[in-house]
């Protein structure tokens, strides 16, 4: 059972007090879109044994939203982080590299 | 004979005699005994049946890993199956009843799978049932359901408590053994907060049987003064009877204490589950003595030598008077020594090794023992125990070199450390050659959330065996995971014990090495799910190269043990068959918990009325007041009717909905979902959310929307009111309401989170009731307070004011189909409201009605439902509510889904009203049949059911479906067959039933 820290409210969070939402940063494809990009948006996910980004909401606490960047395969949490963001900031892609040398944001440097 | 001896037993209280019955026999033991040593000092030598071929079964180990003496204990409200004898502590009037024989475990019916083996081979399920096909329902599986399964199963409810209990400390230390007590004192001493787990009643382990010296006192006195030391000191916890059960991710341990199994008469709950936090674990599990696999190793009074020395030390038990040996490593010389030295005869110890052993060999020799080296076990004789043995070379194919009659027989096939806690959240292995066995790789533990190590091992878990090691390395891992968690640990010296000296291991896969196919065919690897020698190789020869595939074709290592003395005997017989080497083959997967806990404690309080939480409107209790009948809705309870005395439900609920089709009804609406959306943004956003438009709705009007998921599917519904420029009231299903502010939550913090809309679930700050009938207006104006004319109050609208004196909102919106006003007033405010409308309506024949009534006049009117009309796979075009779709909008959730081609076919069934030829009721979720078949050579459906009532306004049967094409197909005739046999036909027809112009909502 994970502890995750909610960036909101502080709180080191079991598990149990949150609820998971899948992959994070996904774009959202809405009307105009392509078939292939719109179905890759409903449906292609992630599954990495690794470095991961998920959605988390902090259910029984707060309510928020937030972000894990976290190694699946250690479970090693490299940062929590608010939902309001399009991509990994700055900082956290650092504390990953500082872990993981060589690691970069959906293969780019 | 297995008998109690005078000496020894340092576990039992010898001044009291306790009484229990096994199968109805009477017997004696002491406080102190496990069911297991009283069965033994009662020379009870069979215990029970084995799984597969009835063969009996004796008990075989001394602790958790017991796989035979497996007993229903207990006897109605308090019976519990597959209970292990071994671990169940002894205590007065115990009731125990042996398992999987039929009639009797002295005669067993079903020991003539025993004689027929050759033909249950390993797979023997797979290959026999396969064919024909047609068997399997009526022939195998009542066969196969008759004779599968250990112990019987509860009849009675359990009469129990349990309970959870929380914690969170430094270090959790499991294994209370020598090694767990000296890392809980070095790690104790360096600061930490510690918790130690034993899940024996005895903290102190195995070294006090063992015997040897530490800081030059005997190993027994040095943890006696080791435990009052640890007892005194602050930072320290200590719980026996408490199992280490589970080690998970970021230092989740799960602990299961037994609190008063042995003590069953004691007040307070049975069993209780911890769930730990811990900074770092220290598993000091200790290890499991490995069986020796020899023809006939599975009969009683074939003992593993530890177990058998167990006996004699602990409990005073001496298991048998004339005992062969067999050994592969030193350390059942101990157990020979012990048995001589109380009185046995110990005939022969035979080590496999040519060269024997060390210093405990020449104690034995001194002590008048006689030694055979590179001698084995070729075949042990006896029906249902012991009786002879034949001896053979080890390095043979089991010629016989003699025969030697005896009572019982010690094995040691070497020591396998428990590694299972280790392996829970992903620590790794390593082979260690010498030793043969798996122990823990330090060097790739489990790994918490910073990425380092969280669990480390101590004493025989780490793969130490002797003394001497094993307190130096103990004393420093609690030294390091204090160090882990920040500690500085103070210089105290490690405990020193005096080494005694043992010769290597010689590894034994088999006895002799070269046995025959007869002899593998009767050397058993796991005793729980009879499992040979010859089976594993079968497995082998027909393919099966992985050990997770293997174990379950052959089932070894599988029920409640979990192969715990298997597992390395039956992998090592993979790999031997195979040509590999052992760490190649490697484990199989290892998962909490160690040893089987009970569902209650799985449970713990939540039970009965504390299952969940009961969430009651502020008129509740005056539901229960008149005798409803409940429906649950969510975590809600509703009234479903309110039924009169004698009354059956279906003429209740005709009584309400005639009631509020002529006169006035009143429904409790409270459990409706009020969510407030407020802001600048907030008629964007519901743009948003809604299939519909909501930001051109007028303050002090009511629209109904359709909400979807991004997926297209029709989530939730309801009635929209604007109530000022910036602030909508969204209403909800009883039942959505949490999801839906969830799902607006999510989309304004991770999607739109720059837009300026606040959410507030109200659902609990209003109680609301529908007042609902042609009088309903008449009995508002009777309270009065508001202008709730049609002028003023059209239907769609709605309006601020008092009712009765109370501050009110009233809403004119419709349900049923007849004219009705909701009215939502503040929670504390709503039993006073009701009992005033119930009151006031007396002189217009006012009733409660409850949800089926509801129900039902809203499918008379053609009103969907979700979670009947809708079920995650329904989208809003499908019935027929187009119009509340805009086309103006550019974009909402669901609309892009809408548009993929499965969406817009127009294959895709849709809504019709379904009303029987001859009037009856359509069985609900029954299916409309086409003609012809499909693949699976069933007839092909083009429709089904997703709402049926008898209607009291029509008295006949309607229903609503879906079906393909639908709408256009109206006035045909479809045929839905029952599950009764039955046939049923229907005429699609309008799904609105009742005043279609809708004129008598709209006065």
């Amino acid at each position: 059972m994970l502890i995750l820290t909610c960036p909101y409210c502080g709180i080191e969070a079991d598990e149990t007090e949150l609820a998971s939402g899948g992959e994070a940063h996904l774009t959202r494809h809405g009307p105009g879109t392509s078939e292939d990009d719109f179905s890759n948006y409903l449906f292609t996910r992630q599954n990495p044994l690794g470095v991961h980004f998920e959605r988390w909401r902090h259910a029984h606490g707060c309510g928020k939203w937030f972000h894990a960047a976290r190694d699946t395969g250690t479970l090693e949490v490299f940062a929590t982080y608010p939902a309001q963001t399009a991509e990994p900031p700055k900082t956290v892609c650092d504390a990953i590299r500082k872990r993981r040398p060589g690691w970069t944001w959906q293969g780019t440097a | 004979m297995s008998k109690r001896i005078a000496t020894q037993g340092r576990l039992i209280d010898r001044s009291r005699a306790l009484t229990f019955t096994f199968n109805g026999r009477d017997m004696r033991g002491h406080p102190g005994d496990t069911l297991a040593s009283a069965l033994l000092a009662n020379d009870q030598m069979l215990v029970g049946r084995s799984f597969k071929y009835h063969r009996p079964r004796g008990i075989v180990a001394s602790g958790a890993e017991e796989p035979n003496a497996l007993v229903n204990l207990g006897t109605g409200p308090s019976f519990e199956p597959n209970q292990r004898a071994t671990t169940t502590e002894l205590f007065d009037r115990l009731k125990a009843r042996s398992q999987n024989h039929w009639p009797s475990l002295e005669f067993d019916i079903g020991a003539i799978n025993a004689r027929l083996s050759r033909l249950l081979p390993a797979g023997f399920y797979y290959k026999t049932f396969l064919r024909p096909r047609a068997f399997w329902k009526h022939v195998y599986e009542p066969i196969i359901r008759q004779s599968a399964g250990l112990g019987q199963a509860p009849k009675d409810r359990d009469c129990d408590t349990y309970e959870y209990f929380y914690a969170t400390t430094d270090i959790v230390v499991v294994g209370g053994g020598i090694a767990g007590l000296l890392t809980a004192r070095s790690a104790a001493q360096s600061g930490a907060q510690v918790l130690v787990l034993e899940q024996t009643a005895h903290l102190g382990g195995r070294t006090p049987v063992d015997g040897g010296t530490v800081d030059g006192q005997p190993a027994s006195a040095f943890i006696d003064a080791l435990l009052e030391e640890l007892r005194a000191m602050a930072n320290v916890t200590m719980r026996s009877r408490c199992m280490g059960a589970g080690i998970y991710d970021h230092g989740f341990v799960l602990g299961y204490e037994r609190l008063t199994d042995h003590d069953p008469d004691a007040a307070g709950p049975r069993h209780r589950l911890w769930r730990i936090r811990a900074k770092q674990v220290i598993t000091a599990t200790g290890a499991i003595e490995r069986p020796l696999a020899f023809a006939g190793n599975d009969l009683p009074g074939v003992m593993l030598a530890s177990a058998m020395r167990d006996y004699l030390i602990n409990y005073g038990v001496m298991v048998g008077q004339r005992v062969i040996v067999a050994t592969n490593n030193d350390d059942a010389y101990r157990t020979a020594i012990a048995l001589k030295e109380a009185g046995a005869d110990v005939l022969r110890i035979l080590d496999a090794r040519d060269s024997g052993g060390g210093p405990l060999m020449q104690k034995a020799r001194e002590l008048g023992i006689r030694i055979d080296c590179g001698r084995a076990i070729g075949k042990v004789r006896g029906g249902k125990r012991v009786k002879k043995v034949k001896i053979c070379a080890q390095n043979s194919s089991g010629g016989a070199l003699e025969e030697v009659s005896c009572d019982a027989v010690a094995m040691s096939g070497g020591w396998s450390p428990v590694v299972h806690l280790w392996s829970h959240c992903g620590g790794k292995l390593l082979w260690d050659d010498g030793a043969a066995h798996f122990r823990p790789d330090p060097a790739r533990p489990p790994t918490g959330a910073d990425g380092n190590g969280f669990v480390s091992t101590a004493g025989a878990a780490h793969g130490d065996f002797a003394l001497g090691d094993i307190v130096a390395q103990a004393h420093e891992a609690g030294r390091k995971a204090a160090q882990a968690i920040g500690m500085k640990p103070k210089k105290h010296d490690a405990p020193i014990a005096a080494e005694t000296r043992e010769a290597r291991l010689l590894p034994v896969w088999l006895m002799p090495a070269g046995a025959n196919i007869g002899l593998r065919s009767k050397a058993w690897l796991d005793y729980q799910n009879d499992v040979k020698v010859s089976d594993v190789e079968l497995a082998a020869r027909e393919g099966y190269e992985s050990v997770e595939h293997t174990k379950r074709y052959t089932t070894l290592g599988m029920a409640t043990d979990q192969g715990k003395l298997s597992n390395i005997n039956g992998l090592a017989t993979l790999a031997n068959s195979l040509g590999t080497p052992i760490p190649s083959v490697g484990t199989t997967t290892f998962r909490p918990p160690y040893t089987p806990i009970s569902m209650g404690a799985i449970a713990g309080e939540a039970r009965d009325a504390i299952f969940q939480p009961l969430r009651c409107t502020p008129i509740h209790h005056w539901h229960e007041a008149h005798d409803a009948a409940w429906e649950p809705v969510g975590h809600w309870r509703r009234p479903y009717t309110y039924p009169r005395a004698d009354e059956a439900h279906a003429d209740a609920v005709a009584r309400e909905i005639k009631n509020v089709r002529q006169a006035v009804g009143l429904l409790d609406a409270s459990t409706l979902g009020k969510l407030i959306v407020k802001g600048p943004d907030a008629g964007k956003f519901l743009d948003m959310l809604y299939t519909n438009m909501m930001s051109t709705l007028q303050p002090g009007r009511c629209r109904y929307g359709l909400m979807c998921n991004e997926n297209g599917f029709l989530i939730d519904d309801g009635v929209v009111a604007r109530l000022d420029e910036q602030s909508f009231l969204c209403h909800t299903t009883s039942g959505g309401a949490d999801q839906i502010h969830a799902h607006m939550e999510e989309w304004l913090q991770t999607e739109w989170w720059d837009w300026q809309v606040y959410v507030a679930n109200a659902t609990e700050q209003f109680a609301q009731i529908a007042v609902v009938g042609p009088k309903a207006r008449k009995l508002l104006e009777k309270l009065g307070g508001m202008d709730l004319s049609a002028e003023t109050l059209p239907l769609m609208a709605w309006a601020e004011g008092e009712i009765a004196g109370i501050r009110a909102r009233v809403f004119r919106i419709s349900f049923s189909g007849e004219l009705s006003f909701e009215i939502a007033v503040p929670a504390s405010q709503g039993l006073a409201l009701w009992t005033a409308l119930i009151e006031a309506g007396r002189e217009f024949g006012v009733m409660p009605y409850g949800t089926e009534a509801l129900h039902v006049m809203r499918a008379e009117k053609g009103f969907i439902m979700i979670g009947d009309e809708t079920d995650g796979t329904v989208i809003p075009q499908d019935l027929g509510l187009d119009w509340a779709i805009s086309k103006k909008k550019e974009d909402y959730l669901g609309k892009r889904a809408q548009q993929r081609t499965h969406m817009a076919s127009p294959d895709r069934w849709k809504l019709v009203g379904l009303e029987t030829t001859d009037g009856t009721v359509l069985p609900e979720g029954a299916y409309a049949v086409g003609e012809g078949l499909n693949a699976n050579g069933q007839r092909v459906t083009q429709g089904r059911v997703t709402s049926t009532y008898y209607s009291p306004t029509l008295e006949r049967g309607i229903a609503m479906g879906l079906v393909l094409h639908g709408p256009e197909r109206m006035g045909e005739v479809l045929e839905f067959p029952g599950t009764d046999g039955q046939v049923y036909h229907a005429k699609i027809v309008d799904p609105v039933f009742y005043d279609k112009e809708g004129t008598k909502q709209n006065v």
